[in-house]
C-alpha cells in the first residue's frame, strides 16, 4: 500500500487576534494535513475559527505559533511577497461573495488569475476559455458578473481558482450565497476537481447540504478540531448520485 | 490585463474621470500659459541681441539689458577695440528710451534703436512693408505693426515726433514685440543720435565681430585689458543678463514660474485625490488580487497605468485648449510661445505629476490585508 504525501501540512497552529485585553485566540493548536484527490470539508459554527484557519492554510495570514508546510516549503519567516509567490504557485481561492471584478468579463476575470502569474497571450486566453467551458460557462464568456446569476458567478470563481492548476483549492463558504440547486452544482464541481484532477480541495462551510460530497469532514469548535470523519464514497454516494440525476433531468 | 483593468477602473466612474481630466486640463493649460508667457517674454527680451550680428558686446559698466545700456560709450573704446588682434569689425549702435509724441496728441515711451545695417550690426527683421533702403530716407523709421494704435498712427506714411524731431513711418515689421511695452523704433545711427541729441561719436554698444580664426575668450581678455571703463560680454552673457534684469529683478519671471508651479501643484492634488478615492473604491478588488497571489508590484502597475492614462488623456485635452489660447495670443502685445520642447516638457511634467499623484494610492494598497477578502 502506498502512502500519499500531504500537499499541505499544518502543525500546532495557534492564531491570536487583537492585542492586550481585547486579544482573542481564534485558533488554539490545530494539526491538519491535506492530501491530493480529496475534498475536505471544514465545518463548524460561526466564530469557531474556521475562516481564520483557512486564511492561515492559504498563506494569507501568518500563525502566531505553529508550522505550516505547503508543497514541501515551510512558510516560517516568509515575507508577504514570498507568501504571495507561494499562493501563486500552489493555491487557488474561492470566496463566499465570489470576489469577481465587476468591470471585467467572465473570461477576463479568469484571465487575471493567469496574468498575475505572468501567463499572458493567446495560450492563456485559450486555457481560460477551456476552464470556463469545463465549469459550464462556455456560452457566457463575455458576460460581466452583473449579468450572471449567483451560481454562474461562483462557477467563474471556481474557474479562476483552478485555471492555474494549483495543487490546493481553498473555498470559503462556497455555497452560502447560493440556492440549493446552484449550491449542489458548485459542490459537485469541487468534488470533480478533487477527484478527476487530483487536487486537494478544502471547503469551509456550515452548510449541511455539502456533506454528501465530502471525502473527509473536519469539525472545528472554539478554535480546536473536535472531530474528523472519513467518507470514502464522495461523489459516488447514493444520495449524491440521485441528486445529480435529478438536477441533470431538470436541466 | 493590467491595462485592461486600469482602463475599466478609470472609466467605471465617469463623473470621477471627468473631474480628474478637468483637473489635469486646468493644470496643463495653466502651466502651458505661464511657461509660454515666460518663453514669449524671454524671446521678446532677447530678440534684438539674438538678431544682432556680433560675437562680443562692448557695453558701459553696469549695462542691465538691451534697452537699459547705461552710460554712453565714446570713440575711444571703438578705436581701442579695432586695434585689438582678432577683431574684424566694431560697429556702434544706439539704444535709448525716448518720448514718442502722437500726431493727435499724447505721448508714449519708445525704444530708439539706431544702427547702420550696412555695417552688418543690427537691422529690423520681419519687414512686412518697406525695406532698409526706405528706412534710410530722411526722417524714416520702422516700427512693428502690432504697436500702430499704441503709437497713434495708422501705417506707412504717417508721421509723429520722437522727442523734438519729426519721424515718418516708412517700413513695418511683424512680431518684434517689446517686453517693456515701449515699442522699438528702428532708424539709421546718425538719425538716432540726432533725435536723441547725442554727440556723433557716442554709442550705447559696440558690436564686435571677430576674425574667423580668432579665439573668443582670448580676444575678450585682450579687450578687457584695453577697455578700462567698459565691459565686454559675449552674446550669450548679454542675453542672460537681459533676461535676469527683466524676468528676475522685476519679479515678472518669478511670478510666471510661480504660477506654473502652482498649476503643477493643483493638478497633482486633484489627480492624487481622484486616484486615492478610486483605489479606495476598488480596494476589495486589489485585496482579491493580492489573495490570488499577485505581487504588490502588479497592483502598483495597475495604479500607475491608471495614472498614466489620466496623464495622456488630460495632456491631449489640455494641449488642445492651450493651443487655442496660444493662437489667440499671437495678435496681442504679449504672445504666448509654444515650442516642441515646451510641449514635450509639459508631457513629462504631466506624467511626473500623475506618477507622484499615484503615491498616496500606492501607499493605500500597500497596507491591504488580503485576509479582508474573507470578511466580505
Amino acid at each position: 500500500m502506498t502512502t500519499v504525501e500531504p500537499v499541505l501540512e499544518a502543525k500546532g497552529i495557534v492564531k491570536e487576534l487583537g492585542k492586550g485585553a481585547g486579544m482573542v485566540v481564534a485558533v488554539k493548536g490545530v494539526d491538519l494535513s491535506l492530501t491530493p484527490g480529496e475534498l475536505t470539508l471544514l465545518m463548524g459554527p460561526s466564530g469557531s475559527g474556521k475562516t481564520t484557519l483557512l486564511s492561515i492554510l492559504g498563506c494569507i495570514m501568518t500563525p502566531t505559533k505553529g508550522s505550516l508546510r505547503v508543497a514541501d516549503s515551510s512558510t516560517e519567516g516568509m515575507s508577504a511577497e514570498q507568501l504571495a509567490e507561494l499562493r501563486r504557485a500552489h493555491i487557488g481561492f474561492i470566496f463566499q461573495s465570489y470576489n469577481l471584478f465587476p468591470t471585467l468579463t467572465a473570461l477576463e476575470n479568469v484571465r487575471i488569475a493567469l496574468d498575475v502569474r505572468g501567463q499572458k497571450g493567446y495560450k492563456a486566453a485559450a486555457r481560460c476559455e477551456e476552464v470556463l467551458r469545463e465549469v459550464g460557462l462556455g456560452a457566457r464568456l463575455m458576460n460581466y458578473p452583473g449579468n450572471l446569476s449567483g451560481g454562474e458567478q461562483q462557477r467563474v470563481a471556481v474557474a479562476r481558482a483552478i485555471v492555474s492548476s494549483p495543487s490546493i483549492v481553498l473555498a470559503d463558504e462556497p455555497t452560502a450565497a447560493l440556492d440549493s440547486e446552484n449550491g449542489h452544482a458548485v459542490m459537485e464541481l469541487l468534488a470533480r476537481i478533487a477527484h478527476e484532477q487530483n487536487r486537494s480541495v478544502l471547503a469551509v462551510t456550515h452548510d449541511p447540504r455539502t456533506l454528501g460530497y465530502a471525502d473527509r469532514v473536519i469539525k472545528i469548535e472554539d478554535g480546536l478540531i473536535v472531530g474528523e470523519e472519513r467518507r470514502p464514497k464522495g461523489l459516488d454516494a447514493p444520495e449524491i448520485t440521485d441528486l445529480t440525476k435529478r438536477r441533470k433531468a431538470h436541466a | 490585463m493590467i491595462l485592461t483593468l486600469a482602463i475599466r477602473n478609470l472609466f467605471h466612474d465617469r463623473v470621477r474621470l471627468t473631474v480628474t481630466l478637468i483637473g489635469i486640463l486646468f493644470s496643463i493649460v495653466l502651466v502651458a500659459v505661464q511657461l509660454g508667457l515666460y518663453l514669449g517674454a524671454s524671446r521678446m527680451i532677447t530678440a534684438n541681441i539674438n538678431q544682432a550680428n556680433a560675437t562680443l558686446w562692448i557695453t558701459a559698466f553696469g549695462a542691465k539689458s538691451f534697452e537699459d545700456g547705461g552710460a554712453l560709450l565714446g570713440t575711444g573704446e571703438r578705436h581701442q577695440a579695432l586695434a585689438t588682434p582678432g577683431v574684424a569689425s566694431v560697429t556702434p549702435i544706439v539704444v535709448k528710451f525716448a518720448e514718442w509724441r502722437k500726431p493727435a496728441g499724447g505721448s508714449t515711451r519708445v525704444v530708439v534703436v539706431g544702427s547702420d545695417a550696412e555695417d552688418g550690426a543690427l537691422q529690423p527683421w520681419n519687414l512686412v512693408s518697406g525695406t532698409w533702403e526706405d528706412i534710410k530716407a530722411p526722417d524714416s523709421i520702422a516700427v512693428d505693426q502690432t504697436y500702430l494704435s499704441e503709437l497713434g498712427v495708422n501705417g506707412i506714411g504717417d508721421t509723429a515726433q520722437i522727442d523734438y524731431g519729426r519721424v515718418k513711418i516708412n517700413a513695418l515689421t511683424d512680431g518684434i514685440r517689446s517686453f517693456t511695452q515701449s515699442p522699438y523704433v528702428y532708424m539709421p545711427l546718425s538719425r538716432a543720435r540726432q533725435l536723441l541729441n547725442l554727440p556723433s561719436y557716442t554709442a550705447t554698444y559696440h558690436l564686435v565681430k571677430l576674425e574667423p580664426d580668432a579665439d573668443v575668450e582670448t580676444v575678450r581678455q585682450q579687450l578687457l585689458s584695453r577697455l578700462e571703463s567698459a565691459e565686454v560680454l559675449t552674446t550669450e552673457e548679454f542675453h542672460d543678463r537681459s533676461l535676469k534684469q527683466w524676468l528676475f529683478r522685476t519679479g515678472a519671471g518669478v511670478a510666471l514660474i510661480g504660477g506654473a508651479l502652482l498649476g503643477i501643484l493643483v493638478g497633482t492634488v486633484i489627480v492624487a485625490q481622484t486616484l486615492y478615492s478610486s483605489t479606495k473604491d476598488h480596494i476589495n478588488e486589489f485585496a482579491t488580487l493580492r489573495a490570488l497571489g499577485s505581487s504588490s508590484g502588479y497592483i502598483h502597475k495597475v495604479i500607475l497605468a491608471q495614472a498614466g492614462l489620466s496623464a495622456i488623456l488630460g495632456y491631449v485635452l489640455g494641449m488642445l485648449l492651450a493651443g487655442v489660447i496660444v493662437v489667440a495670443s499671437q495678435a496681442t502685445p504679449l504672445p504666448i510661445l509654444m515650442t516642441p520642447q515646451l510641449a514635450l516638457g509639459l508631457f513629462t511634467v504631466t506624467v511626473f505629476m500623475c506618477a507622484i499623484s499615484a503615491v498616496s494610492a500606492i501607499v493605500k494598497v500597500t497596507k491591504i490585508d488580503p485576509a479582508t477578502v474573507f470578511s466580505r
